[in-house]
């Protein structure tokens, strides 16, 4: 068996290309200073094969982790996405926090995107980027790690440079700094890797992954940008590598960092969470549903703001304990 | 052979022996947004799938549902263009 990375013009055994998905991904924890060996790492755990890859890369190279799972109550997909993950953490022996929203909230992404107006995708990456912040620094994890691959940030990057959204370019790296006492680092270790050589690498470690992807998300953008980056990359292999990689090389010296050096950071009126307004987006998405909760009604009938923020209650699973 | 196919779960027929990148053409997929897996084993775009196999041919794409034949968008990002 071989697999091919016509990116590197050339093919791998399985014993080979092993090796060569764990010196990528050294070589960009090393390269991004993202976390070092003594430092506790939270992972971001979807169900997916970059996500759940990702923890098994951490692992096996000897990192202490922990997984974080947000239950996003989505008919037909989330029950399978958090078993799939939990079984992967059983197996494993590594410990797991379970967020649900529904719990939460009284509400799942869905709610959150109906009783606000929001598209599903929205929704969910603001409650997944205050959550993992969130959970992360209460739990005393200085960095969260995330599964997005070359591919991601590739076509990130192109949704970014064809609305000329100069300020997210600016904050386009593997690695985002703590620019606030209540931020934790965010990296993304597996960015240098296609989407294709994530998913063989689960494959052959046999990692039980959801294939299936989320239901809400068949519209996203980032689908469009990510077909066409692979036709580019089918008649001229390398395109996708060059084109993102080229790109961080060009960045000014600590272009993340930088770019945050002139954002002023409040800390949200209603939850304390950092925001650059005077309410975060997350109190702002879940508002309807908290106060729909408080006032024992349909969330859909309430459009004022929201009277409080339930508090953060993570249930923490470890298999050693 | 049986190629079974996902987003959504199908399977099709298609007459073998054929090499791997001739059944990603009829079925109009690039070969960057897929895996072909036969035995539990990955299988490269120039080998051969004979007539008594069965392959499975995962997307890797995240992001979306839908496949080929489909109006979403995750069939454009997987399919060859035309």
């Amino acid at each position: 068996m071989a697999i091919k990375l016509p990116r590197h013009h050339t093919a791998l055994c399985a014993a080979c290309f092993d090796r060569y998905v764990v010196d990528q991904v050294e070589r960009g924890i090393r390269s991004y200073r993202m976390f070092r060996r003594d430092e506790r790492i939270l992972v971001a755990v979807s169900g997916g094969k970059d996500s759940l890859g990702l923890w098994d890369l951490l692992n096996r190279m000897g990192y202490t982790t922990t997984g974080v799972h947000v239950q996003q109550g989505i008919d037909g997909y989330s029950n399978k996405s958090e078993t799939t993950t939990r079984a992967f953490a059983e197996a494993n022996r590594l410990p797991l926090v379970v967020y649900d929203l529904n719990h939460e909230y009284g509400g799942g992404v869905t709610a959150m995107a109906e009783t606000t107006r929001r598209s599903a995708c929205s929704a969910c990456g603001t409650v997944k980027r205050y959550a993992f912040n969130k959970i992360g620094r209460e739990l005393g994890f200085p960095v969260v790690a995330t599964g997005h691959n070359l591919d991601d940030e590739a076509a990130r990057l192109l949704g970014n440079l064809l609305r000329w959204q100069v300020d997210y370019l600016a904050k386009q790296s593997p690695a985002l700094p703590a620019s606030h006492a209540k931020l934790i680092r965010k990296v993304k270790p597996l960015f240098r890797l296609t989407e294709q050589e994530v998913a063989a690498y689960a494959v052959l470690r046999k990692i039980e992954y959801v294939i299936d992807e989320c239901p809400m998300s068949h519209d996203a953008n980032s689908l469009q940008y990510k077909a066409v980056l692979n036709q580019l990359e089918h008649q001229s292999p390398g395109t996708k590598q060059f084109f993102y990689l080229e790109f961080l090389r060009r960045q000014p010296l600590g272009g993340a960092e930088a770019s945050t050096e002139n954002v002023v950071l409040n800390e949200c009126a209603r939850c304390g969470e950092p925001t650059t307004g005077t309410l975060c987006g997350h109190c702002r998405l879940v508002a309807p549903l908290t106060q729909a909760r408080q006032a024992g009604s349909d969330p859909a009938m309430n459009s004022g703001p929201a009277a409080s923020v339930a508090p953060i209650t993570p249930v923490t699973i470890d298999w050693n304990a | 052979m049986l190629i079974k196919c996902h987003h959504p779960t199908r399977d099709v027929i298609m007459k073998g022996p054929k090499q791997v990148r001739a059944v990603l053409g009829e079925l109009k997929l690039l070969p960057e947004t897929v895996l072909v897996i036969r035995n539990d084993t990955l299988v490269t775009e120039d080998e051969l799938v004979a007539d008594e196999d069965t392959i499975e041919i995962r997307p890797v794409i995240s992001g979306g549902a839908g496949w080929s034949g489909g109006p979403d968008r995750l069939s454009w990002a997987v399919s060859r263009a035309v």
